[in-house]
């Protein structure tokens, strides 16, 4: 399975659900939806955080974060 | 009086809220306490006519009603319970309207407590500049509220959302949906049944976040406990539902209500300032260089031009303190009027330009989106020691005082994170250090230039002293992230906002606060302490202290004038309480190479370490005869002998020895006492005094044994 951790700076994909229940709460209300796509446009030295564009404004993460993204790129 | 109706204003972190809240109250503004938690509570009056006044409530940014630290948990235990002291008449939800869908989450929410909300859409011009435009008229219609368009920075919008304002009072409407998403009418019955009929999504609130809010008794909370299992009610899951549920239901709403430009061009997207600047900011060795940049700018400031004013304050207390001594009889209470009281306020205000200056770059850095970004780059470091990308700004903060730095650490989700945070702060050299250093420093380093002449050595070893504070503190958070345990994993999501224009305004007003809170929380500690301070000074067990000015004109016939007062102010100390404490605790720190006048300077300080310098001028017996002051100290203590040696007292082991005590040492009740207050607990203001205690009397003696 693809998560956002997977994503090279640039690179895009949709959510297609969560692994962690308690972030996905935090993450959903921050507007990580299923079906929303996510670029990733940065990672801070040493490769985390990341942060991506989500829903119009950019947000940042970190990598154990973000693997419990799942992505689909359709 | 009648009682003035209140507002409360609400919204996500960087929607606005903020500058709105100073646009309506302007200089009308006042900090509090909520009754129960230390939060600083921001309250301002908002003139709506001439005998119209509003009491506006600024409440801490959030995404969602849902909490996920403390400074959030305040908004449902206000908004949450009807009975709160603080539980507005209505709510203004400020939203970024360049990110409408994510803020109207929070409205969404807001609205279906029953509370009457009005939309004040905020960010309008920059949502054009990207190309959305919004019909607020059918986005009013849509969502059944009053919307009001509003320009927070420039104040434009006003008069609309005073309206709006004016019209939900009176209808008092809260619109409601009722529930997001539905449960049985079962569970709502009982909750209701045994709380209160209320709207069912604030029943549902009480039912999913009870453990948080403060209005439920232990048996409520159990009985609570006992319906959701009855019903088999998972909160978790239904958050999450609720939350995807709200956002299908919004993205019909936005797309009815705002046109995208840019897709009917179909154009690329522009890269927007934010990217270009993030290019430079997020750089892997740019990014690094410019925030060291902006620290050695801070740095300069708070050193360097905070002391003109510094100089000037202490003057004009200097010259109020003379002027009283000189009008008022001599007696015990102008005694303690100006060595108690006012050298105790003056102690106070003298910290004032280097915290303005402080403030000042760091609400600059907020404001303008910098921030964030300083947390991005800096939190894989800060995660290896059990910090955070969050802890930056308390660390920073404690270079001024570590009492407003370890108010700022609510902000850090996790609590291990935060708690780590808050024990490590004030290892980081606070202001009232400085003048301890200065001295010592002058006192035992040479002044000359070092280092390819490019450095001063006095400068570079204060330089050292700070950063040995900063990597003591690293160090001290690795050794608790291996003992702590963590209830909850640490995250870092967090918004990453646009760069924006700071400004000043609002800028000055987060200085104003801020200097308020540290004079009014910290400022009632040390003087108390200051008086007290001044009463074991002035008093002694027995008649040896009444006797303390015989004795020395018996053994110093010769004497007479400032000679003979300063060696009886020397005398008397010697015999006060405060002398009883030095002589008693010798022993203890005799290691270290400190004598009983060092332990009156150590016991007063344990309080206030800024007293140090005051005690010492004390304790050498200076009068107030010689104009500068500073370098008089210096002088008596160079002069100072050490009875076993024969050399001078104050040599690079001891003044080295010091330096380190003071770097390291826990002294300051009121960063104890905040400590207390923000975990609610003892033991970790306790855990804070002992190992800090303990690392300052180690490192203390080791340096004292290498260097004597």
């Amino acid at each position: 399975m693809r998560t956002v951790a997977d994503l090279g700076i640039g690179e895009h994909g949709f959510i297609s659900g969560f692994t962690d229940e308690k972030l996905s709460l935090k993450l959903l209300e921050m507007g990580c939806l299923p079906g929303t796509e996510v670029i990733l446009t940065h990672h801070a030295p040493f490769g985390d955080p990341i942060a991506i564009k989500v829903s119009g404004y950019t947000l940042s993460m970190r990598r154990e974060e973000a693997a419990t993204i799942l992505i689909n790129n359709i | 009086m009648a009682k003035i109706p209140k507002i409360a204003l609400i919204g996500n972190p960087n929607a606005g809220k903020s500058s709105l809240f100073n646009t309506l109250t302007g200089l009308r503004q006042k900090t509090g306490n909520f009754p129960g938690v230390t939060m600083d509570k921001l309250t301002g009056i908002w003139q709506l006519g001439p005998k119209n006044e509003i009491e506006v409530l600024d409440l801490p940014g959030i995404y969602s009603i849902y909490p996920k630290s403390i400074d959030e948990e305040l908004v449902i235990n206000i908004l949450g319970n009807p009975a709160h002291p603080d539980y507005p008449d209505m709510v203004i939800v400020v939203a970024d309207a360049s990110n409408l869908k994510r803020n109207l989450l929070l409205f969404s929410q807001v609205r279906d407590l029953g509370i009457p909300t009005v939309l004040a859409l905020n960010m309008i011009d920059v949502a054009e500049n990207e190309g959305y435009v919004i019909n607020s008229i059918k986005l009013a219609r849509e969502l059944s509220v009053e919307v009001a368009e509003v320009n927070a920075k420039k104040g434009i919008g006003v008069n609309g959302l005073k309206l709006a304002v004016q019209k939900t009072l009176k209808n008092r409407f809260a619109s409601n949906d009722g529930l997001p998403l539905p449960v049985s009418d079962e569970l709502i019955d009982e909750i209701q049944a045994a709380f209160g009929e209320v709207d069912p999504y604030r029943s549902l609130l009480w039912l999913m976040e009870h453990d948080r809010m403060k209005m439920f008794t232990k048996d409520q909370c159990a009985d609570l406990d006992r319906i959701m299992v009855k019903h088999d009610f998972e909160p978790k899951k239904y958050k999450s539902a609720e939350t995807v549920k709200r956002y299908e239901f919004l993205t019909e709403v936005v797309d009815r209500c705002v046109i995208n430009l840019n897709r009917q061009w179909d154009a690329v997207p522009v890269k927007t300032w934010t990217d270009r600047l993030d290019k430079l900011f997020l750089h892997p060795v740019g990014g690094y260089l410019f925030f060291l940049a902006i620290l050695f700018v801070m740095f300069q400031a708070v050193f360097t031009w905070a002391t003109y004013p510094m100089d000037a304050i202490d003057a004009g207390v200097a010259f109020l303190n003379d002027w009283l001594k000189g009008i008022l009889p001599e007696s015990t209470f102008r005694g303690l009027l100006t060595d108690g009281l006012i050298a105790g306020i003056g102690g106070v205000l003298i910290f004032i330009p280097q915290i303005a200056f402080l403030f000042f770059f760091i609400s600059m850095l907020e404001e303008t989106g910098y921030m964030s970004r300083v947390m991005f780059i800096m939190d894989k470091l800060m995660r290896r020691f059990g910090l955070n990308g969050k802890s930056v700004v308390p660390l920073l903060s404690s270079v001024a005082c570590a009492v407003p730095a370890i108010m700022s650490t609510r902000s850090i989700g996790s609590r291990k994170d935060r708690l780590i945070t808050i024990l490590v702060t004030p290892l980081m050299s606070c202001s009232a250090r400085l003048p301890i250093y200065t001295v010592l420093i002058a006192l035992v380093v040479p002044e000359k230039n070092t280092l390819f002449g490019l450095f001063n050595l006095q400068g570079f070893v204060l330089f050292i002293l700070y950063m040995l504070g900063f990597f003591m503190a690293l160090f001290s958070a690795y050794i608790m992230k291996l003992i702590l345990k963590a209830k909850e994993k640490s995250y870092f999501i967090m918004e990453l906002p646009t760069y924006k224009a700071p400004r000043f305004k609002h800028v000055s007003y987060t200085i104003l606060n801020n200097v308020k809170v540290f004079v009014f929380e910290a400022g009632k500690v040390i003087v108390a302490i200051s008086i007290i301070l001044w009463v074991l000074a002035s008093y002694g067990p027995g008649n040896s202290m009444k006797d303390a000015s015989d004795r020395i004109k018996i053994q110093n016939p010769n004497l007479s004038g400032v000679e003979l007062s300063n060696k009886i102010a020397g005398e008397k100390l010697e015999n006060s309480y405060a002398g009883h404490f030095g002589k008693f605790i010798e022993p203890a720190i005799r290691p270290l190479g400190y004598d009983w006048k060092i332990g009156i300077a150590l016991i007063t300080s344990f309080a206030a370490r800024e007293v140090f310098v005051g005690t010492m001028s004390t304790i050498y017996s200076l009068g107030g005869e010689i104009d500068n002051e500073n370098a008089t100290i210096k002088n008596r203590m160079r002069a100072e002998i050490n009875p076993q040696t024969g050399k001078p007292m104050y040599d690079l082991a001891l003044g080295f020895s010091l330096l380190i005590f003071y770097a390291f040492a826990m002294q300051c009740m009121s960063t104890l006492a905040t400590t207390y207050r923000e975990t609610k607990s003892w033991k970790y203001p306790l855990i804070q005094f002992g190992y800090m205690t303990a690392l300052a009397y180690i490192s203390a003696f080791l340096v004292y044994q290498a260097l004597s």
